[in-house]
């Protein structure tokens, strides 16, 4: 791991005098380079080892997405440096299907989960849970640390897939049978797919592990004084992402396994009535329904996307206020909109397959509670608004992302409006516009929330600040950028246009979007391209970053920035900070802040 | 060569980017971290407050770019509702769309930080939120109610009249059944199935039922202004009927059998000169993930005047001739071929038909 970037051998200067207070940890064990960066147990340094991880993935994932784009784009021409990389997955320098397919469906499976799931909500629930509520660390450090490694495991054996002869699994990052069952089916489906199912059965493992830790946490290890109704909302957040995902990983492991034994076991849990031309064989398995693992999957599927997007709810909410120096309106009702939005999560999984041929009365039921879901999501928009109207707003980077983030979420929720909507989805599913709707509302949003996230925190983090300049042509490019290139793309699935199709040349119906295909591809390589210089402005500032001189930069009230500035295992050195109030007293009696940790006066008027 | 160009290029432009960043940093330093910082948030505020602009500007232009090259008129009975549907969406949607993008940047300019401005204290509101609780409520209730309304209609049961015509997926191809005269799809049952035979679906052929069926691997016929029912099957692995003219989709599952149907409004040739287009013919995708070929797995639909689908289907031979070539009427100069009088009657009795493919 790279954190020996973290230049944590200061920070014991750095604390110098308060440090010898700290009858917890400083003093009673020597931490050596092993126990420190790589099996660690301090919260923060899995934080980082999550996030790091995470930004290695997301290169690894964006680049695909760049190669295939050069295809979506390029359908006619050669790219001969692509042979020279890829092999004879680009023989002649272009793109092999399979590897199209490939590509497709290990940007999905890379970014849904090793990212947006455990590189946004592993680092942020790890850092922000036992700092935000006052406690030394996680409930069990240890199964936190293994938390991190079953991850590690999982990202080692999904990258070696992609060394296999046959090529990583390539059935989509849903994987729906038979075609991920069948080897004859596609050359993905072999070993490719069980590398596949093998690092995901692990990466469930993980999230498991992490979320009970982070349930635990919340619920047992607040600080005097924190009760529920006073946490943060980043923290309520984090909360209903862990319980979602306790709920809903076990199933989608279920699914896996069933499919595994269809592989190997002669099974037909989803097999049934197959031919294969390739082969020229009748498969024997009868009986089985190919729907079931929808099903399975998408009951972890749906909740799945919130898993990916609470987090990022829960920061901006913080971000914001913090930043336009007034309380976040409606504090209960944001608590009450996650709350209905994790209740909802579970009953809407349907939507994903109003053409199934599932019953149409069951349809309407989904279609009714799908629907329900904006309610909660206009709530949170509207108290954001309401927020910062007549605040002080700072437009730093952090903020900035946030602002960005609501215009996403509002842009891609309400396009969730059409295809919640099993009348529309008939014309639409599975077309771009299903792909303008999640990469808005979801992918680029979620990262919009990640982005709010390390640039706010990253000063707490690793005691130094961003490069701003950066920072600035960073959110300027790639708001601009997501809009440039999934904007359109909801024109191409007005027209229909199928997702997962490599070109369109054979196509009467589809062949119109030459050029806006080759326009959204140079954007995304420019977005790309400046996702590098925030790669690059991340390592760079860890070492040479300005440095931190207040422990509390931005003028918070939450309980993160009453550490030292550079806090060693423990968090606080000798008691921890008994709290308050809630944290969002921002701008009250005249004054520009209130910490969490101020006793309430006796004059001070009740909100 | 131009590869390394490019990666050069790219190289230069993070080096000078990263150098414009120190430097920056650097005379932030020299004017004073509030300084900067007020300068800094003055220009953000603004691009901000013209990235709403542009960016409103862009979407109006964006739309009159494509919206010719999106699908024009519906193809089918069943389209005209879920455009209407997709309207009334857009219409909601659209003002809740720019209403809400230009609060929330306009917000962003205008409470930008001045030192003089006092955020005001403002943490809950139960009239408003209750406000903006209960109208999006209402609003969605629209939507569900006018949703549900069509999509019952589209989904509920075919009229008796209706065409029926089978259609099975297989990688990466579609295989296209008629019932033949007798109405009645024959059973099959997959593991007949041979491919060098031309016995593609596996015919029951004990079956009486089969022995006139008919199976296409080119067109799918159907007839304007009349009802069609698909019955759709798959062969391997899951796969899509897409109609993006006609705005119906379903999934071709293999094991459990699915149906749609829709009525076509206008044949293949009348699409041809409303579009001013001589190549057009009404595609069918497949819309779900099937394996290497599926961008390629296409299938085409020709609508067509019932009197031009009764006289190309007596010229069809049934299947059954196809894989007992020997059994062939015309071969034997006595037996006449079918006549016209035989196809019109077949033109009805959907339910025969479905309990035969219930039956399998």
């Amino acid at each position: 791991m790279s954190n020996e970037a973290i230049g944590h051998g200061h920070s014991e200067v750095a604390v110098g005098h308060e440090a010898h207070h700290d009858d917890h940890h400083v003093h009673h064990h020597h931490e050596t380079f092993i126990s420190k960066y790589v099996f660690s147990m301090d919260h923060k340094m899995i934080a980082k080892q999550f996030l790091i991880t995470g930004i290695v993935w997301a290169i690894i994932g964006g680049l695909f997405s760049v190669l295939f784009r050069l295809q979506l784009g390029y359908p006619d021409s050669t790219f001969p440096w692509l042979e020279n990389i890829l092999g004879h997955w680009a023989k002649g320098g272009k793109i092999h299907p399979e590897f199209y397919y490939a590509l497709v469906t290990m940007h999905g499976t890379v970014l849904v989960f090793f990212v947006l799931t455990a590189g946004l909500s592993g680092t942020f629930a790890n850092f922000l849970i036992p700092l935000q509520i006052g406690a030394r660390d996680m409930a069990s450090p240890f199964l936190n640390m293994l938390s991190y490694w079953f991850f590690f495991l999982a990202s080692i054996v999904m990258v070696s897939s992609l060394f296999v002869q046959t090529g990583p699994a390539s059935g989509g990052w849903t994987s729906y049978p038979p075609l991920s069952a069948l080897g004859d089916a596609s050359e993905g489906s072999k070993a490719g797919m069980d590398l596949w199912l093998v690092s995901m059965a692990l990466f469930v493992v993980s999230s498991l592990l992490g979320g009970l830790n982070y349930i635990s946490t919340i619920l047992n290890m607040r600080t005097k004084g924190m009760s529920m109704t006073r946490l943060p909302l980043t923290i309520w957040a984090l909360f209903f992402t862990a319980v979602l995902g306790v709920l809903s990983f076990p199933v989608l492991l279920s699914g896996f396994i069933l499919l595994l034994f269809d592989r190997h076991g002669g099974t037909s849990f989803y097999l049934s009535d197959i031919f294969m031309a390739s082969t020229n064989k009748a498969l024997p398995n009868e009986g089985g329904s190919a729907i079931l693992y929808q099903h399975l999957f998408w009951f972890l599927g749906h909740p799945e996307v919130y898993i990916i997007l609470m987090p990022a709810l829960g920061m901006v909410s913080e971000i914001i206020s913090t930043n336009s120096r007034k309380p976040i309106f409606g504090y209960m009702a944001m608590v009450g909109s996650i709350f209905a939005i994790a209740i909802l999560a579970f009953l809407v999984w349907a939507h994903h397959m109003f053409v199934t041929g599932l019953n149409p009365f069951l349809g309407s039921v989904f279609v009714l509670l799908t629907l329900l879901i904006a309610v909660p999501s206009a709530i949170k928009v509207f108290n954001w608004l309401t927020t910062i109207w007549r605040g002080n707003i700072r437009l730093t980077p952090g903020m900035l992302f946030a602002i960005g983030f609501v215009s996403l979420f509002i842009s891609g929720g309400l396009t969730g409006i059409w295809l919640g909507n099993s009348t529309l989805d008939l014309h639409l599913h599975d077309t771009y516009f299903v792909v303008a709707h999640f990469h808005i509302v979801m992918g680029v949003a979620s990262f919009f929330g990640m982005f709010a996230g390390i640039y706010h925190w990253f000063p707490k983090m690793y005691g130094r600040y961003l490069n701003n300049t950066m920072a600035f042509i960073h959110f300027w490019v790639t708001i601009v950028g997501a809009y440039l290139i999934f904007w359109p793309m909801h024109y191409e699935g007005l027209a229909g246009m199928p997702r997962r199709y490599l070109d369109f040349s054979g196509w009467h119906s589809f062949n119109q979007f030459g050029g806006l295909n080759r326009f959204i591809s140079i954007v995304s390589m420019i977005v790309f391209a400046v996702q590098l210089l925030f790669v690059f402005n991340f390592i760079y500032s860890i070492f040479k970053g300005r440095k931190v001189t207040s422990t509390n930069p931005w003028g918070s009230n939450t309980l993160e920035w009453t550490t030292p500035l550079r806090p060693g295992h423990g968090n606080w050195p000798g008691e921890i900070p008994e709290v308050h109030r809630w944290a969002y007293d921002y701008g009250k009696d005249g004054r520009e802040f209130i910490p969490q940790t101020e006793p309430v006066g006796a004059h001070e008027s009740k909100h | 060569m131009s590869t390394i160009f490019l990666i050069v290029i790219l190289l230069l432009g993070f080096l000078i980017t990263f150098q414009i960043a120190k430097a920056s940093e650097y005379v932030g330093v020299l004017k004073g971290e509030k300084k900067n910082f007020e300068q800094n948030n003055r220009i953000n505020g603004f691009l901000l407050l013209l990235f709403l602009i542009l960016g409103l500007v862009g979407v109006y232009w964006c739309n009159e770019l494509f919206k010719g090259k999106i699908l024009g008129e519906s193809a089918s009975v069943h389209g005209e509702k879920i455009d209407t549907m997709l309207y009334i969406t857009l219409a909601l949607t659209g003002v809740v769309f720019v209403l809400t993008q230009i609060v929330l940047f306009w917000f962003a300019f205008k409470y930008q930080y001045s030192e003089k401005r006092k955020a005001y204290y403002f943490p809950h509101n139960n009239k408003l939120e209750v406000i903006w609780t209960v109208v999006p409520a209402i609003a969605l209730t629209v939507l569900v109610g006018f949703g549900l309304y069509y999509w019952f209609k589209i989904t509920g049961d075919a009229p008796k009249d209706s065409i029926v015509v089978e259609i099975t997926g297989k990688q990466f191809g579609w295989i296209y059944r008629y019932p033949g005269k007798d109405n009645v799809f024959g059973k099959r049952y997959y593991k007949n199935i041979n491919d060098a035979r031309q016995d593609v679906l596996g015919m029951i052929w004990e079956d009486k039922f089969s022995h006139d069926d008919i199976i296409d691997l080119q067109k799918m016929y159907i007839v304007k202004d009349r009802p069609v029912k698909l019955i759709i099957n798959s062969r391997d692995v899951i796969h899509d009927v897409g109609l993006a003219h006609f705005r119906m989709k379903m999934d071709a599952v293999p094991g459990t059998p699915t149906t749609m149907w829709f009525t076509p409004k206008f044949t293949t040739k009348e699409m041809k000169e409303k579009l001013n287009d001589p190549d057009f013919v009404y595609e069918i995708s497949c819309d779900q993930m099937c394996g290497k070929g599926h961008y390629t797995m296409r299938g085409i639909i020709e609508v067509v005047t019932q009197e031009e689908y009764d006289l190309w289907l007596i010229k069809q031979k049934p299947n059954y001739v196809q894989v007992f070539p020997e059994m062939d009427p015309d071969a034997k100069p006595a037996t006449p071929a079918a006549t016209p009088a035989d196809s019109t009657k077949g033109t009805t009795s959907v339910e025969k038909a479905e309990k035969a493919v219930v039956k399998n």
